[in-house]
């Protein structure tokens, strides 16, 4: 490189005029069968990553992003669930030794501990060993950690339950509701708006009574004997009442 | 054509020498799955960066329809994936991205821990690691509010209150992210919206040009 005294500069500018040949470096004496970055290896990993885009593709297409309805502060009932990844974090606040009084042991020391440990890791195994088998210590640690983790999210995904929060999220169709209707009366009447709602929009125990998309008959039958979580004889009136009931229920189309 | 394009401007700006110093480095023998595939577990880290230009493309374009208001929020999102063409396609990469970049990151921090590769000289890469890594959870918290439906407000009620736990400053954390002692509300969803658009992704730039640096700088470790 040309430098110092009789350098040459392109018009005013601090570039200077002699141009660096624009060849890449020879990699033949490397070790081992060692690639050059561009274009060779680039061109590989763009195929893995096409591989990958078309199979992420594939999974946005087949499952499509869940929505629930829109938040409603005042509803007391509803069973909260953060995303999968912060599970194990929810169901260590579950136990005894890391909830109410002890809060602040499941929500800070515990993950304070694991992160800082994670975060200060090449000052704590500072051995000049990196073989996994040479750093026992360092490499149980993290073993127990991964269990811990993989073992308090399965806890969390067999005792949530899965159909209860799917029912409290569901989105549902907004009806208006005739409330003076004789089969709204009927169903009132029978403590049916106890589970179903008064709006009959459903609950965390009980399906929406809107669009069932059954006909008079198989409602009748429901509201006698009961179906799913929902046992038998809940009503209580005559076989008129029933049939209008029935057919109330059946009239309520979502728009 | 080109050449000529390339020659005026690097007569001007002298580019050369950058282009050079972004194409030439070499890859060495034990990372590449064309010649191991066993290599493949090098691959996380880069895929990790793949899924996160995703994110930021998909998460760019939701913001043409998303509206951050607690009104406007749901029903922004509701249009976005049931009336707009390919809406669903976007929303659907952003919501399964934000998994995929966790499952990703996860891989490739267990690849580089069991490798032991962050040891001297590359302690200081690993810290900006994790530094990444809790950028990632805190998008994915403030991200998932942001949809306003009934998961997102009550999970990110526990996540305050986890919040609220720490010793001493925990209310104060709480007040600053949800801009109210109590209500988690219309400046909550607001205040996400801002950390989760511009404060984090601006730190995480920061953080991943750190990161990229550092590897261009060391290299990758050698084989075990």
């Amino acid at each position: 490189m040309h430098r110092g005294k009789g350098m040459k500069f392109v018009g005013d500018s601090r570039v200077p005029a002699m141009r660096k040949p624009n060849i890449p470096k020879d990699y033949s004496e490397y070790p081992g069968k060692t690639e050059a970055f561009w274009p060779n290896f680039l061109l590989k990993e763009w195929m893995v990553g096409s591989v990958f885009l078309i199979g992420f593709l594939c999974l946005t297409v087949a499952h499509p992003s869940p929505l629930e309805r829109i938040a409603d502060p005042t509803d007391t009932s509803y069973i909260p669930l953060p995303d999968w990844y912060f599970l194990f974090l929810y169901q260590l606040l579950k136990y005894s030794f890391a909830s109410g009084p002890y809060t602040v042991i499941g929500a800070i020391v515990i993950p304070g501990l694991a992160f800082g440990a994670l975060l200060l890791a090449p000052f704590l195994d500072r051995g000049p060993e990196r073989r996994p088998s040479k750093r026992p210590v360092a490499v149980g640690m993290m073993l127990l950690t991964l269990a811990a983790i993989i073992f308090l999210t399965w806890e969390s995904v067999v005792t949530h339950d899965w159909e209860a929060a799917a029912e409290q999220g569901k989105i549902r169709a907004e009806v208006e509701i005739d409330k003076n209707a004789e089969g709204y009366k009927i169903l009132e009447a029978n403590t049916c708006l106890t589970c179903h709602g008064e709006n009959l929009q459903g609950g965390p125990a009980a399906p929406s009574l809107v669009g069932t998309g059954l006909s008079p008959e198989e409602i009748a039958n429901i509201a006698k004997n009961g179906q799913g979580g929902m046992p038998g004889g809940i009503f209580k009136g005559t076989d008129e009442e029933l049939q209008k009931l029935a057919e109330f229920v059946a009239g309520l189309k979502a728009e | 054509m080109l050449n000529k394009i390339y020659d005026w401007v690097d007569e001007r700006l002298d580019i050369t020498p950058l282009w050079r110093d972004i194409a030439d480095h070499e890859v060495p023998e034990h990372v590449n799955p064309a010649h191991h595939f066993s290599a493949f577990v090098y691959c996380f880290g880069g895929l990790t960066f793949f899924v996160t230009v995703i994110q930021i493309l998909s998460g760019m374009f939701l913001t043409m329809y998303y509206v951050p208001d607690i009104k406007n929020a749901w029903e922004s999102v509701y249009y976005l994936q049931n009336e707009v063409a390919f809406g669903q396609i976007v929303r659907g990469m952003h919501h399964w991205g934000a998994s995929l970049v966790i499952v990703m990151m996860f891989l490739h921090t267990l690849r580089v821990f069991f490798q032991g590769a962050y040891k001297k000289p590359r302690e200081l890469n690993w810290i900006v690691g994790v530094l990444i890594f809790m950028v990632m959870m805190g998008l994915g918290f403030t991200g998932y509010l942001l949809p306003w439906d009934m998961k997102a407000l009550f999970a990110t009620k526990v996540g305050l209150q986890i919040a609220e736990a720490t010793p001493v400053i925990g209310p104060a954390i709480k007040t600053l992210l949800a801009g109210h002692h109590e209500i988690v509300g219309a400046q909550t969803l607001t205040r996400f919206f801002a950390i989760h658009v511009f404060f984090l992704p601006g730190a995480l730039l920061g953080l991943m040009a750190a990161h990229f640096l550092m590897i261009r700088k060391q290299g990758i470790s050698g084989p075990l």
